[in-house]
């Protein structure tokens, strides 16, 4: 079995479902210069597989973003070898830009004082959100 | 100071009290000829309007006030590319309340957000339409006497119809129970329109294909056009529009005090022979659109029955 040796500081995110880390890698770590190794299809007895990512000497994530992604996801902390805190993504309630709304007549297509926001209806199995303005359903999709 | 953007702006307290209002306005219009001397309303119609922009202007003028804006975002500034928090913010040194009309959905919302006077949502592409929500629940004010106790069918386009949903949502507010819905397959009310009055309201819906399965169940029938572009191919169109369309024959086995309502325009689906029975309100329902839409400046600019202390 391949082994990967454990971090000293830094964070551990696990739990991402299988195919998904490379997403969360590419997101938030292609252009860090710290060392980080994406773990790949490891056996999970929680989830049969799974991929996990580990960061050195990095101890913040953005665990709304890793909610969007999979909200199974956890992030460890370890400092000195030490698990020092154990936090599970978040799904957001809000989310202020960065995401676009589905209605193309809403005026947030036209107009860039009108920044999107949206708020989560539903998060059971699809994530939907309702846009502030023209109140249309946008399904949350990486 | 307040907005109104969406029907859900306002409670159904101050919903009655406005229709009140408005009824007081129209049985007594010179009391109210003076209230808003002084005050200018800004009329900004990014798109066209017939009913919604000559019915606010009037609305204003029989208030004692006037009326400055555009019918076209064509003579405005937006065709130089001016954003419309820059108009809004403007049109706040010229005027003392605004009511717009923009093709965009979500634009009379970011307006008010830069706005320093009251906005008034005179239509957001399909979204929303409140004003025609208030003349429709003074129409059927004063033709039925109260709002929220009758059977309400709705007939016609219920796809994209924005005045029937808008209105459906406020009657279930209300404690309306029950409505029916007649439309073809392809412009039925949305799914998620549906559900939430079941869950959230408890209303029951029936859903039938033909008015004339229905006609004599109603109390309020409220026809929408139906536009030729939502089907599929023109067979289908021609096929079903007549299941869509009244005239005096399905008329037969309605109810005698049955009110029939339409936003209008309407092109075919209400015949003119429909014009002269005395269920017709449709017309009167256009005529009471000015009178609360007089109610409802006073009440954003608190003059009149709305003035403070």
């Amino acid at each position: 079995m391949l082994e990967v040796k454990g971090i000293d500081n830094g964070i551990v995110i696990d739990h991402i479902g299988s195919g998904k880390g490379i997403k969360i890698f590419n997101l938030l770590f292609a252009s860090t210069e710290t060392p980080v190794v994406l773990l790949m299809n490891v056996k999970s007895q929680l989830l049969g597989s799974k991929d996990i990512i580990k960061v050195e000497n990095v101890y913040e994530v953005d665990l709304d973003l890793l909610g969007l992604i999979d909200p199974k996801i956890t992030v460890n902390v370890i400092k000195d070898g030490k698990l020092s805190s154990k936090t599970r993504a978040t799904i957001p309630t809000t989310i202020k830009g960065g995401m676009k709304c589905h209605n193309p007549r809403c005026i947030t297509h036209s107009d860039d004082y009108a920044i999107p926001e949206f708020t989560l209806i539903k998060a059971n199995g699809k994530l939907e959100y309702e846009c502030s303005f023209c109140e249309e359903i946008t399904i949350y999709k990486l | 100071m307040r907005h109104l953007i969406e029907p859900e702006d306002l409670t159904l307290e101050e919903i009655e009290h406005l229709v009140a209002t408005g009824m007081d306005i129209f049985n007594n219009p010179s009391n109210y000829s003076e209230v808003c001397k002084g005050k200018i309303l800004a009329s900004l119609f990014f798109e066209p309007s017939t009913r919604t922009k000559f019915s606010f202007d009037s609305a204003m003028m029989r208030l004692g006030g006037n009326v400055i804006g555009f019918a076209d975002a064509e003579t405005s500034s937006t065709k130089k590319g001016e954003s419309l928090a820059d108009t809004i913010r403007v049109m706040g040194y010229y005027s003392d309340i605004i009511v717009m009309r923009h093709p965009k959905e979500g634009a009379p919302k970011l307006a008010s957000q830069y706005s320093s006077i009251p906005v008034i949502n005179g239509g957001d592409g399909g979204h929303q339409h409140p004003t025609q929500t208030l003349t429709d629940l003074i129409t059927i004010k004063r033709f039925k006497g109260e709002i929220g106790k009758h059977s309400v069918a709705f007939c016609g386009d219920l796809k994209y119809g924005r005045t029937v949903h808008s209105l459906i949502r406020t009657l279930a507010r209300f404690g309306t129970k029950e409505f029916i819905l007649v439309s073809p397959e392809e412009l039925k009310l949305p799914e998620s329109l549906k559900r939430q009055l079941v869950e959230k309201y408890g209303v029951e819906l029936t859903e039938v294909l033909y008015l004339e399965e229905v006609i004599d169940k109603i109390d309020i029938l409220y026809m929408t056009r139906i536009q030729k572009e939502r089907f599929f191919n023109e067979a289908d169109y021609l096929k079903l529009k007549d299941s869509f369309m009244l005239n005096r024959d399905k008329l037969k086995e309605a109810k005698p005090d049955m009110i029939i309502m339409h936003p209008l325009p309407r092109v075919n689906e209400i015949a003119y022979d429909v014009d002269d029975d005395s269920r017709a309100v449709y017309f009167e329902q256009s005529e009471m659109g000015v009178y609360i839409r007089m109610a409802l400046i006073t009440k954003l600019l608190e003059v009149g029955p709305y003035a403070r202390g």
